[in-house]
């Protein structure tokens, strides 16, 4: 062979950063997805003949900085156990210096997929039920993921609901991240200024790099932000809001020099109040203005799930009677059935 | 993993004051670059086989006549950038001249003719910078893959590493579909070896051609801001 063809070439430059696994139980299958810190393979564990997922440092191990975050990725998984949070098995550096983890195989499709699909609302509404639940979770565990989107959740063939790459999980010491504690442990130590997440999903205080700031309900926006993608199919702040947009929020006044999100309605008129109150509490821009935890927030979509008032909503006098029919619509169809029925009984006995 | 040692960069030493020394530059250059040059010749200017081989060679000895190379800037871009831009601009020029002189006489006139001396189309298809960018870049990776496969065939060749060799063009190399691609095990009762030692066999091939390319990248590159660009252009991640 004088020349690789295209397909070669294309091969060749895949394996040749293909990892090392020579002297380990993994058999390298195929590469499955690409990250900006490791790359994600399947693997052949010979031992326990099972595939695993090996996430993988992309840059060798000479940026100590990245290994170590791969690392602290795979010990934060480990210590969270919880159905909706993949299980790691193994951590450790392969022959050529790479630090690497293996996990469980996670088979789905992501939410954003899915979203894109066109799952119907309510169904969209139960994720997000089921996505609050390992985040909960970890923060009762003192952890804050801080990378929360619809590509990091992985929706399973029975419905399982998994969060994924914890790789910028923040831990605090005191295992109550919303209590203002201001110690973050060593092993979670982001500088201050440091800017870690994606940008359309972050919070403010986190886009400001004001790590001493970033605490639980930092998830709490970016989950705000998934909700307002299920919503609308985007992502906050892809579309700017107009230029009269309030200057407030459901929740209060924006901060100074904070991005106004379009809310939802403006994009989509049927879609109800209520959800589009709960999506802008979430995505206050201040902190205090949020909801004070995920629970909080699941509980309001439970509400809304339930036809049921949300907090975040306070409606008028005509929204609480239609709400009131509709999640009464089969009692109230029976009492009026009746009703008609003994009118006309009556009517009938008076001819 | 180890990474291969800083080389003396030639396309620093084309700037040599030394002759030699910058002729002995050139010609590294040429080995890395001869065949990207060449292949874009003959997709994008549709120049025939020997016309290519010709332009190659005319513009590497252009090159070190005029002291184009000499003149790269690392500043200002990647040298396959700048080396390309030359190149255009030579081939542009040799066809300018070359109707020039069908039409008698060097007298400087809008070329107007659709037709090269052989009946081949001398207009080129409309294709914007990126394209072309891009085109030569596929076809450096290319030639940068074809010369580390070379290295290691040779390295291999009738050593205990053979049979290393031998996998890999079997397993990565061959232009398989997918599906198509031999499994592991078939590979080992094809070899008559353990799956084990076939995937060591692999990796290390693997390893040995991303080093060797490593090597000519660090060699062809100004600095180490372009060595790892140029890394990251070819593997989609750089390298330490």
């Amino acid at each position: 062979m004088s020349e690789p063809s295209d397909r070669a070439l294309d091969r060749l430059r895949r394996v040749a950063q293909w990892p090392d696994l020579t002297g380990t139980r993994y058999e390298l299958q195929s590469e499955v997805a690409r990250g900006g810190m490791g790359v994600v393979y399947l693997a052949r564990d010979r031992e326990l003949e099972r595939d695993v997922a090996l996430k993988v440092i992309a840059v060798e191990a000479a940026d100590a900085d990245t290994a170590e975050r791969l690392r602290r990725e795979a010990r934060t998984i480990a210590r969270l156990e919880h159905p909706g949070i993949v299980p790691v098995h193994d951590v450790g550096t392969l022959p050529d210096g790479r630090v690497f983890y293996a996990m469980k195989l996670v088979t789905g499709k992501r939410l954003d997929e899915l979203v894109k699909a066109g799952l119907p609302l309510r169904e969209r509404l139960r994720l997000l039920l089921r996505i609050g639940e390992p985040v909960a979770f970890a923060h009762a565990h003192g952890v804050i993921h801080r990378d929360l989107k619809p590509e990091n959740v992985m929706v399973g063939p029975f419905g399982e609901v998994l969060v994924m790459d914890w790789g910028v999980a923040k831990h605090r010491g005191d295992g109550n991240p919303a209590s203002g504690s201001r110690s973050p442990t060593a092993e979670g130590a982001t500088a201050h200024g440091t800017i870690v997440g994606t940008p359309a999903y972050m919070a403010p205080e986190q886009a400001r790099g004001d790590v001493e700031q970033v605490d639980a309900r930092s998830d709490v926006y970016a989950l705000g932000a998934i909700l307002y993608f299920m919503l609308t199919g985007r992502a906050p702040g892809s579309v700017p809001a107009s230029p009269d947009a309030p200057t407030r929020t459901w929740a209060g006044p924006l901060a100074p020099g904070a991005s106004r999100i379009q809310p939802p309605r403006e994009a989509d008129k049927d879609l109800p109040r209520a959800l589009e109150a709960i999506c802008m509490k979430a995505l206050a821009p201040e902190p205090a203005l949020r909801y004070p935890g995920v629970s909080e927030l699941s509980d309001d979509v439970a509400r809304y799930l339930e036809g049921e008032r949300v907090l975040a909503h306070p409606e008028g006098l005509a929204e609480r009677a239609l709400r009131f029919a509709s999640r009464y619509r089969t009692p109230i169809l029976l009492v009026l059935a009746y009703v008609v029925m003994r009118v006309v009984l009556l009517l009938v006995a008076r001819v | 993993m180890a990474f291969p040692e800083t080389r003396r960069s030639v396309v620093l030493a084309v700037k040599s004051g030394d002759a030699q020394e910058r002729a002995r530059a050139l010609d590294a250059v040429a080995a890395a670059y001869w065949r990207p040059v060449y292949r874009h010749l003959r997709g994008r200017w549709r120049a025939r086989e020997e016309e290519a081989e010709d332009l190659a060679q005319g513009f590497f000895a252009t090159a070190l006549e005029k002291g184009w190379l000499s003149r790269y800037e690392p500043a200002r871009g990647r040298f396959r950038s700048y080396l390309l831009a030359c190149l255009e601009a030579y081939v542009a020029n040799e066809r300018r001249a070359g109707r020039r002189l069908k039409r008698g006489g060097g007298v400087t006139t809008v070329p107007l003719e659709s037709e090269g001396p052989d009946g081949e189309p001398w207009e080129l298809p409309i294709a914007d910078a990126t394209d072309i960018e891009a085109e030569f870049q596929r076809e450096w990776a290319r030639g940068l893959m074809a010369l580390a496969v070379a290295a290691l065939r040779k390295r291999c060749t009738g050593t205990s590493r053979a049979v290393a060799f031998a996998l890999f063009e079997r397993y990565d190399l061959q232009d398989h579909e997918p599906a198509e691609r031999p499994r592991y095990q078939d590979l080992a009762g094809e070899f008559d070896l353990p799956v084990t030692q076939v995937t060591n066999h692999l990796y290390w091939a693997r390893r040995e051609l991303r080093q060797s390319v490593l090597e000519t990248l660090r060699e062809i590159t100004a600095s180490e801001q372009e060595f790892r660009a140029e890394a990251r252009a070819l593997f989609g991640a750089e390298p330490s």
